[in-house]
């Protein structure tokens, strides 16, 4: 077939006219990200302690050490530890997020009464600073007082120590990352499913398929592109876990919890090692970025785009 | 031609211009006008209206000075600095923590502070913001830690209330009577953390670092002597709960429970705890081992070095940190104890009980430890403190995580 010219693209003219308005926001963006973003580059390049004024002429000159910062954090074992540690978050949160949040979007879509409040409730979490979730689960997490391992015990399980122990705490942490996730991730499952053509379901009834065999071979299949942006979206989000091991455990028990951007955080701020923590975020960067270019090429493989 | 004519009246303009600011200069010097600007965190969150009472008192003294204060919450504030002090904006002069305050000054971020009377305050408290031999902070408000203790446990019990003359052993003692009284009963609470750890080793004979704070010592002898036995009261004797025991609540609402005989803590806690007891209590000086040491935890203010007014900054610092009308207000509103030497002035804060045993907190002071202050100090003590805690709950013994401890700061911080 003929490929089709397309004519959706902006050409010369659109953008000249476009320009006025974008310019405002191109300029914030350049300003606040895009600089920024560069600059980082410079510092991580430096031991710069984040006091000095790196305005200061012959700053640069002084402070430059080269690629040592990447390849202290390559070749010191703390780097790999923290991987490892993200690594366990992902493997555990990811599938676990996936089925909750699949679970969340079929409940959602059943056409029965009061369904809007039941996606009112989900929801909620997703609205919650994760400030104020992070206090509460810490509380409902305390092995002794906490409502967790009280309704764990009414079934006459004894619950573990969770934040306080180090074989716990992550998984803990997971538990609380998919509670607050799944309402956001659920929702856009949700959209994916109802957008599925009903005359499919139709069909299948005709020919004597069963709930399960439509759910496994239409309902699953067609919403592949909406998991595809569920996995890049939550892959990222995870590689960027922070603000509930700051609020929870600290990187605690014994660095159980240590992760990434936690560690890029200390550094920055609390060790007065800025250089060293830019060169971190920049290999986060690098991380994160070939991730997401695996799961874009891999998504040939298994992503059905209906039409 | 018209160029030079041009040129020759700007000078002109421009000499009659400096000449007139010298005069303005001259003829203002003594009461010169002058607006400064100070950041703390440590009134956040109750004492804004003190310091704002303190800097009218001032005020009033040197009507020239104007202080503009700002009042950041903690957590945000040395985020907030340091990036400020980075970007060239930082206050004229500022408050900074024990942890924060050696790297700033080690960044030439702070002015070295000369030129006023610093004779009304305490040397040991002065002698912490110093850096080699310079001071280059002055210590604003001021605690120390006592032994608090329940009397009708020590009462249940039938053990002697403790003395300025303890020891660790007795404390022991005294402890194990005490849990003996109930299961969920505990005799003391001293966490194995390293704000504790420093200061026990310090009992034991013990430091952190050596002398001229060139090399860690923190696998020292006396230093495991000290942990193991503050590991012991938890895991071998039990007088302490474990973190499992203690379930996740606060060691201060296990204190206020009426189930804690003893817990070292900080004499902030006067008000909550006359508040918070149903029960008599009382403090006396924390037992020692082989000394007495006692924590001492107090914050800076400093003065920023690329400030304008550094004599303004200098005065105002040191109206707040020394002057008895300061310390009064101070004392008046139970914020800290100011860091002065007049006994007089102290006195107010002697008559409010509980506890009855109100001298203590001066008693103690006679043995303070000040911290290990490097510039790598958070750092260290967050090294120091994950080891200490794998110790604490027994998954390693307290000479491997002291052997591990020094060796990670061994290889993460430079002592130069």
């Amino acid at each position: 077939m003929k490929r089709r010219k397309r004519n959706d693209g902006p050409g010369r003219d659109g953008l000249l006219r476009a320009s006025p308005f974008l310019l405002p926001s191109l300029i914030g963006l350049m300003i606040f990200s895009l600089l920024p973003l560069l600059i980082s580059v410079g510092i991580s390049l430096t031991d710069w302690n984040g006091l000095d004024s790196i305005g200061a002429p012959g700053f640069f000159r002084e402070h430059f050490i080269g690629l040592d910062n990447y390849r202290t954090i390559l070749t010191g074992g703390e780097f790999w530890q923290v991987l490892k540690n993200t690594g366990t978050y992902i493997v555990l949160y990811i599938p676990g997020m996936l089925v909750m949040s699949l679970m969340v979007a079929f409940l959602l879509s059943r056409e029965h009464r009061g369904v809007l409040v039941f996606r009112v409730i989900y929801y909620l979490p997703v609205l919650t600073s994760w400030v104020a979730a992070s206090l509460i689960w810490t509380t409902m997490l305390s092995p002794q007082y906490g409502a967790v391992n009280n309704i764990l015990s009414l079934f006459g399980i004894k619950g573990p120590g969770w934040l306080l122990d180090p074989k716990w705490a992550m998984p803990a942490i997971v538990l609380v990352s998919i509670w607050k996730d799944m309402g956001f991730f659920g929702l856009i499952l949700l959209s994916g499913m109802v957008d599925i053509n009903k005359s499919y379901y139709e069909a299948a009834s005709l020919d004597g398929a069963g709930a399960w065999t439509k759910f496994m071979r239409i309902t699953l299949p067609l919403m592949t592109p909406a998991i595809f942006y569920v996995l890049i979206v939550s892959l990222i989000n995870a590689f960027q876990l922070f603000p509930q091991i700051m609020i929870m455990t600290d990187g605690g028990p014994y660095g159980a919890t240590q992760v990434m951007v936690e560690r890029i955080y200390k550094y920055g701020f609390r060790y007065f090692r800025m250089g060293y923590a830019a060169a971190f975020s920049w290999i986060l960067f690098v991380i994160i970025m070939t991730c997401t270019a695996i799961q874009m090429k891999a998504q040939k493989r298994w992503v059905h785009y209906d039409s | 031609m018209r160029k030079t004519r041009l040129f020759s009246l700007l000078a002109v303009v421009l000499a009659v211009a400096m000449l007139g600011s010298v005069c303005a200069f001259a003829a203002g010097e003594d009461a010169e006008e002058v607006t400064i600007t100070y950041a703390n965190f440590n009134a956040s969150g109750g004492n804004e209206e003190t310091l704002q009472k303190m800097y009218e008192a001032f005020h009033e003294e040197y009507p020239n000075i104007t202080v503009e204060i700002e009042t950041i919450a903690s957590a945000d504030y040395f985020t907030t600095m340091q990036t400020r002090v980075a970007g060239g904006t930082a206050p004229d002069c500022y408050e900074l923590n024990i942890e924060n305050f050696a790297a700033y000054a080690n960044n030439g971020a702070l002015e070295e502070i000369t030129g006023v009377d610093l004779s009304g305050l305490d040397d040991t408290a002065l002698s912490a913001f110093t850096v080699d031999g310079k001071q280059y902070g002055l210590p604003g408000n001021f605690s120390n830690v006592l032994l608090f203790y329940n009397k009708d446990l020590f009462d249940q019990a039938g053990v002697d209330y403790p003395t300025a003359d303890w020891t660790q052993d007795d404390l022991q003692a005294a402890a194990e009577a005490i849990r003996a009284l109930g299961d969920d009963i505990f005799g003391y609470y001293q966490p194995l953390t390293y704000n504790e750890f420093y200061k026990v080793a310090a009992q034991f004979g013990g430091s952190l670092l050596n002398e001229d704070k060139t090399e860690f010592t923190i696998n020292a002898p006396e230093n495991v002597a000290a942990a193991q036995m503050m590991a012991d009261r938890v895991l071998v004797s039990n007088v302490q709960p474990t973190d499992v025991q203690m379930g996740g609540i606060g060691d201060w609402d296990l204190f206020m429970s009426g189930r804690l005989g003893m817990i070292p803590t900080g004499i902030w806690a006067f008000n909550t705890f006359t508040e918070g007891c149903d029960f008599d209590w009382d403090v006396a000086v924390e037992p020692g081992q082989v000394q007495k040491a006692t924590h001492f935890f107090s914050n800076a203010c400093v003065i920023n070095a690329k400030s304008e007014h550094k004599d303004a900054a200098a005065t105002w610092i040191t109206w707040l940190t020394s002057s008895p009308k300061s310390a009064e207000i101070r004392i008046e509103a139970g914020w800290d104890l100011p860091a002065i030497k007049d006994q007089d002035t102290l006195a107010g804060y002697l008559d409010i009980t509980p506890p009855a045993n109100r001298e203590a907190v001066f008693d103690s002071l006679n043995y303070l430890v000040v911290p290990p202050v490097i510039e790598d100090y958070s750092m260290m003590s967050d090294l120091i403190g994950e080891s200490l805690s794998a110790a604490a709950s027994g998954t390693i013994t307290v000479q491997e995580a002291l052997d591990q401890a020094q060796s990670q700061c061994e290889s993460a911080i430079n002592l130069g």
